[in-house]
């Protein structure tokens, strides 16, 4: 789960990482009055999970309160990358010597926390690791042993950071290790992390991955999700338990397993057609699953034919004929169906197809020839 | 011979009085799998159609002499099951459990590989099947019949489409390994070659990657240096956008890495036959064994 720069950094401050002043507003009128409280000069930055905001007009500099209304109104609303800005961030404006970059990746490969910090801040660092990847220190974190203050040196000696805030940067990692570990996150990045002419150090940004799978040990960070900022199918699907991405093609896809339903996906691309959804109706699904599934597929009204593709294991192929006779009793689709039932009880449920007689419904023995005939079809409409 | 799990298993399910625990432990036992405990902590002392149950994984190893685990319980009290599994003594602990949060995997792994005495396979995977001998896990045995095609998986399903297909070409499997689809697996890729290429039964090892991680890229290097044995690989998610999790919790492609090109190209560098579709694996497979 991605969490907005605010929340990350409402995070941050939680685990004692200093962070600028700020407020969240929704209004203009809110953001006026946050930045009153916050004082001048202030940043109003939409809050958007995407990169390359400022660049886009996202983040504005305000000197007084009628600039922080002119901006405010500017980027409400306003259309970033195909993201709606619904959210600002009010904070206090910093004067910035030296911008760094900080982050903590859970490294799958290393089966350890990579901690990474580098004095190349404030640009894009996948460029600075490709172009000069000695500018970037690296170090990973025996997960059993945990960050220690040797760490924030070596890290911060390695990367060249300036002499007087080699003890802050090496403090600031351990604070942003605490937050990786105790909030159970798989990103937490700093870019830029600012040195003040002051000599503070201070995170200006937050990107903050949280595992899903944790949030139920932090109901706090579940609350955080925000369902407005998903795919209405998404959301659809996510509420009914199931998994299921969008994708931009015409062609429903429901398999079961998530190396199937994504092979499935791979097939019917290499037959030349366009998926338009990932969908894993999971090991044992029952008919009620099935039937929920086929509705959050035809809820995208670019879909012209479905494949279902099942190989049951677990998942019995009579519960999703069953399913998807229901689907068709309630439902009624007006789009053609391609059907390939194999492995556990593959005849019951192809034979409980064959008598429910559904319209425009059409079995297929293999795999290769469902994924050919469903493309077929999305081309001629059925 | 084949590996992992075989005669000699003597399987205890924690969780074994839970609905899937019950289920899948009764089948493995159906199937043939010496099942010689299940472990529910307050249900000590009942059983579960005549399989003992008991508090602890101690007592299970003490009483019942049980060598393998199968965790079955939900993820929030797994990390803790396995952990407890390995503390007994146990060798081989098969995860079944999806949805493990990422750092109680991270913590597990470090601990079992700092201690060395016990493997641990998954989590979120579907277990290991050795055809005639032992099932461990939830892989629909019946499709399955011994022979020499050695199967290592992330995925439970897929592997069944490209067994059921090499089935009809009439080969049979040493063993089947589902290794699991999150980010941080007890057993990777390359263990699993290693034992192929050891086990005198597997004679083509056909592995089946998907998008995430490095292990594709790593197992290639492996496959280059130490596997004498053919190998046929097949990875899904091709279409697969950036920055979507598609389905198990370690399929992601973030940013420009973990793509299946990318894994399917390192492999095919490395002299790896990958097919594009798993009818293509099977049928690669079948030629190659000359059938």
């Amino acid at each position: 789960m991605d969490l907005l720069e605010y929340q990350g950094k409402q995070l941050f401050a939680r685990h004692g990482v200093p962070v600028p002043a700020g407020r969240r507003a929704t209004t203009v009128q809110q953001a006026v009055d946050a930045a009153g409280e916050v004082g001048f000069p202030c940043a109003v930055k939409a809050q958007v999970q995407i990169g390359g905001r400022g660049k886009l007009g996202g983040i504005r500099i305000a000197h007084d309160a009628a600039q922080a209304r002119e901006h405010a109104q500017a980027i409400l609303g306003m259309d970033i990358r195909g993201l709606t800005v619904r959210e600002l961030w009010i904070e206090a404006a910093s004067q910035i010597a030296a911008e760094y970059y900080a982050s903590i990746v859970f490294d799958r490969s290393a089966k350890a926390p990579l901690v990474m910090l580098s004095t190349r801040g404030g640009v894009d660092i996948e460029q600075v690791a490709e172009e000069d990847p000695g500018a970037i220190a690296r170090l990973h974190v025996d997960p059993l042993l945990g960050f220690q203050a040797f760490h924030g040196r070596r890290l911060a000696f390695e990367a060249g950071v300036e002499a007087d805030v080699v003890r802050p940067v090496g403090e600031l990692l351990a604070r942003l290790y605490e937050v990786f570990c105790s909030e159970e996150a798989t990103l937490v990045e700093v870019n830029p992390l600012i040195v003040t002419p002051e000599r503070e150090v201070r995170a200006l940004d937050a990107k903050v991955t949280l595992d899903g799978n944790s949030l139920f040990r932090h109901p706090d960070n579940a609350a955080l999700r925000d369902p407005s900022a998903e795919d209405p199918q998404e959301r659809m699907a996510a509420e009914r338990g199931l998994t299921y991405v969008k994708l931009d093609g015409d062609i429903g896809v429901l398999a079961n397993g998530a190396g199937l339903s994504m092979s499935t996906l791979d097939v019917v691309a290499e037959a030349g057609g366009r998926p338009a959804n990932f969908l894993d109706a999971g090991g044992g699904s029952r008919a009620e699953a099935i039937t929920s599934a086929v509705e959050v597929i035809l809820s995208d009204p670019r879909v012209r034919a479905v494949l279902f593709n099942i190989f049951g294991g677990i998942t019995r192929c009579d519960e999703v004929a069953r399913g998807l006779i229901e689907a068709f009793a309630q439902i009624d689709p007006s789009v053609p169906f391609v059907v390939r039932l194999d492995g556990t009880n593959g005849e019951q449920g192809r034979e409980l197809l064959r008598q429910a007689r559904l319209p425009n419904v059409t079995i297929e023995a293999t795999m290769d020839g469902a994924a050919a005939r469903v493309v077929e079809l999305a081309r001629t409409g059925g | 011979m084949s590996i992992l799990v075989d005669e000699r298993t003597r399987l205890c399910t924690s969780g074994i009085t839970g609905r899937e625990g019950t289920f899948h432990t009764l089948r493995n036992r159906d199937y043939g799998t010496n099942v010689v405990a299940g472990v529910t902590p307050g249900k000590g002392g009942q059983d579960v159609d005549g399989i003992p149950v008991f508090d602890t994984f101690s007592q299970a190893v003490r009483e019942r002499g049980a060598n393998t685990a199968m965790i079955f319980v939900p993820p929030r009290f797994a990390a803790d099951s396995i952990l407890e599994a390995e503390d007994a003594g146990i060798e081989l602990i098969v995860c079944i459990t999806e949805g493990i949060p990422a750092h109680d995997e991270l913590r597990v792994y470090n601990i079992l590989r700092k201690n060395g005495r016990s493997r641990l396979v998954g989590p979120n995977c579907p277990g290991i099947l050795s055809p005639g001998k032992a099932n461990v896990g939830i892989i629909p045995a019946s499709f399955f019949s011994a022979g020499n095609v050695g199967v290592v998986s992330r995925s439970g399903t897929l592997t069944y489409q490209i067994g059921s297909v090499l089935a009809q070409r009439g080969f049979g499997n040493s063993s089947i390994v589902g290794i699991g689809g999150d980010p941080v697996p007890g057993t990777d890729f390359i263990d699993v070659l290693d034992m192929f290429e050891a086990d005198d039964q597997t004679e083509l090892i056909v592995l089946c990657g998907e998008i995430g991680g490095d292990a594709e890229e790593r197992a290639a290097d492996h496959i280059a240096q130490r596997i004498s044995k053919p190998v046929i690989a097949y990875i899904a998610g091709f279409t697969a956008p950036p920055g979507k999790t598609m389905g198990h919790a370690g399929a992601i492609v973030s940013g420009s890495h973990g793509t299946a090109a990318a894994k399917a190209q390192a492999l095919e560098q490395r002299g790896v036959r990958v097919g594009r579709t798993p009818t293509q694996v099977a049928e690669e497979a079948a030629r190659l064994l000359g059938g």
